[in-house]
């Protein structure tokens, strides 16, 4: 276990950011997001960014390819797979799971070179939840916010953040920073802090959703349900909740005419949106309660059923706070019977 | 996938190919023949299969792929003019290039299920055109296959894809059987007038084929009936489904019917596996 002075962060982000690229929870605006540090960017400690940090391998916009038409000549670019040495400070235990959803869908055959090489080339340094708050039930998916599962494991106790390296990339990081770091026997001051978290996050007021019933075998069950008509009803179909989820993944590839050339782009879409099935014959899914229950279905549903159970959600609560109606996973799996107390 | 320097990259990366011909089928189809540039190679495909064509800043989208395997060196492409990157497609001329990637989904079970079996394809429209590389293929592997029959119907005469090798290859040859059929009375036409899952019961085909049926979503609903009346079980029928798709290797998260995804479990359904889908489609 190695420890740094909370008021030194700043030295372990530059001892980071001398080697790579080093992103982390920054307020601007207003708004706390994942952002690449600079000489004098300060650590923003709130315990949610807006934005999940899906982004550092899938970003909401990025070119793939390129044409040029010259003399009826096509030339083909494809965009470089990128390289750079990444590090991402500060990732909760729930965005932390949300990399192991998004790697069953981006390295799964034939994997995303884009996503595959973004990943490779990146640290996770993870914090723990200090102080969960009540939007939060990653617990219900079975995950430890005092204990994240990451390259680094971090915890700040007090005036210090202590730091322990889980992976051999992780050992790698601490070695390169290890002079910033002090060596320190602090398991009991870390075992405190996490019996404390453990202790908030059993008494917070979603920790008694139950997943029973949902599962990859629900379809017959729950497809044609009374339920999603009144869940739906209000649905704005704006997307809020696609955009700050860290699982959502849709992606739209379309081309846009720089002038000189074509520049093919993917970026984030959303099932909620009715173009997104659109066909010149018309779309499957016309209805918002159609596409409303597509995204629960999928995430508490198809996904499992196609990864091992693994649902598509980490319990981060963004929507909960996002959507601009109130409605979210956690209001979907109660309207179906999904509560424990 | 490569592109044009030939390394491997990306899936989503397309490759530049040349149309060498564009054949006008019908008022409103083309069939579109492309192959490799010089020094390049196409993928190899099977019966069913689709890939992405490109035409850089109109758009890309899914096609099946309507020559046979065995017919190699380029690909054919029966394409109808219905949006926006089929009308450019229409617009073209014949030795201007495109870019293509492929092969997706999963194809028909040409050389494991479909062997030694009768078949019955029975189509509409453009729903011709991914049975046609299958039709291609038992033509050229006829010892692996029993009985032909090919049920094909459209709105008029004029409608009918591939009319000409209908007429002068899989009409006069030996072993295959073809029924066509037009939905009015037209000039010109002594054939049979008549919808397709009409003239499917008039036919009585005995439930013994394994049938294969691509249409309009409502021509494959009764057709489909029809099969099952008159005594087809569901696992005799096969199908082949098409949704909006953007990345054709079940990521981009379009065309999904539950917890599959027609680009990569599909395009190819045996009915009974439809049956077990959410009723989205």
């Amino acid at each position: 276990m190695y420890t740094i002075e909370k008021s030194k962060l700043s030295d372990l982000f530059g001892a980071i950011s001398a080697s790579c690229e080093l992103y982390l929870p920054v307020k601007k605006a207003g708004q706390n997001n994942f952002t690449k540090y600079e000489a004098g960017t300060e650590y923003c400690d709130e315990l949610k960014t807006v934005k999940s940090p899906k982004d550092m391998f899938f970003p909401q916009s990025e070119n793939i390819v390129s044409f040029e038409k010259t003399d009826g000549k096509i030339k083909v670019t494809p965009d470089t797979i990128p390289t750079e040495k990444t590090v991402v400070f500060g990732v909760r235990a729930c965005d932390v799971a949300s990399f192991d959803v998004l790697d069953r869908v981006f390295l799964s055959e034939p994997a995303d070179s884009f996503y595959k090489a973004r990943r490779e080339n990146c640290t996770v340094v993870a914090t723990a939840c200090s102080e969960p708050e009540e939007s939060c039930f990653c617990s219900v998916f079975g995950i430890d916010p005092s204990e994240p599962k990451a390259d680094v494991a971090t915890w700040f106790v007090g005036e210090k953040l202590y730091w322990k390296a889980l992976t051999e990339k992780g050992e790698e990081l601490t070695k390169a920073v290890a002079s910033v770091l002090t060596e320190e026997n602090a398991d009991g001051t870390v075992e405190a802090e996490k019996a404390k978290i453990k202790e908030i996050v059993k008494n917070l007021p979603l920790a008694s959703l139950s997943l029973d019933g949902w599962d990859g075998d629900a379809t017959e069950a729950k497809f044609d349900a009374p339920e999603w008509e009144k869940l739906s009803a209000s649905c704005l179909g704006c997307g809020a909740c696609t955009f700050v989820c860290p699982t959502c993944q849709c992606y739209d590839i379309r081309d846009y005419d720089t002038g000189h050339g074509i520049q093919r782009y993917r970026c984030w879409d959303s099932c909620m949106y009715n173009d997104f099935t659109m066909m010149a014959h018309g779309t499957p899914r016309p209805s918002q309660l159609q596409r409303f229950r597509q995204r629960f279905m999928h995430k508490l549903v198809y996904f499992p059923a196609n990864n091992d159970g693994m649902y598509s959600c980490v319990g981060c609560g963004r929507c909960v706070n996002k959507c601009p109606i109130s409605m979210n996973i956690a209001k979907v799996i109660k309207a179906f019977g999904g509560d424990k107390s | 996938m490569s592109c044009n320097c030939g390394t491997p990259v990306d899936k989503l990366i397309p490759q530049t190919v040349k149309v060498v011909s564009i054949r006008q089928d019908t008022p409103d189809v083309k069939t579109f023949r492309v192959v490799a540039l010089e020094g390049e190679e196409l993928f190899d495909h099977m019966p069913g299969q689709c890939a992405m064509l490109t035409v850089p800043g109109v758009g890309e989208a899914m096609f099946s792929i309507t020559s046979s395997p065995t017919e190699k060196g380029y690909k054919d492409f029966s394409i109808k003019r219905c949006g926006l990157l089929t009308d450019y497609l229409h617009s073209m001329e014949a030795g201007e290039e495109v870019c293509v990637r492929g092969p997706y989904g999963k194809p028909f079970p040409v050389d494991t299920e479909f062997k030694g079996k009768d078949l019955l394809f029975i189509a509409g429209g453009i729903g011709l055109a991914p049975l046609h590389s299958v039709i291609n293929y038992v033509r050229a592997n006829r010892e692996n296959y029993g009985k032909i029959d090919i049920l094909y119907g459209s709105r008029s005469k004029d409608d009918l894809v591939d009319f000409d090798e209908i007429e002068n290859e899989w009409l006069k040859e030996e072993g295959i059987n073809v029924y066509l059929t037009i939905d009015r009375e037209q000039e010109g036409w002594d054939g049979h007038v008549g919808f397709v899952p009409s003239y499917l019961k008039e036919l009585d085909f005995p439930p013994t084929s394994t049938a294969v049926i691509c249409g309009p979503p409502i021509m494959i609903k009764f057709v489909l009936q029809a099969l099952i009346e008159m005594g087809f079980e569901k696992t005799q029928v096969y199908t082949t489904l098409e949704l909006k798709m953007k990345c054709g290797i079940g990521k981009c998260g379009r065309c999904n019917i539950g917890s599959k995804y027609v680009c990569k479990d599909g395009p190819v359904f045996r009915c009974d596996e439809i049956d077990e889908l959410p009723n989205e489609y």
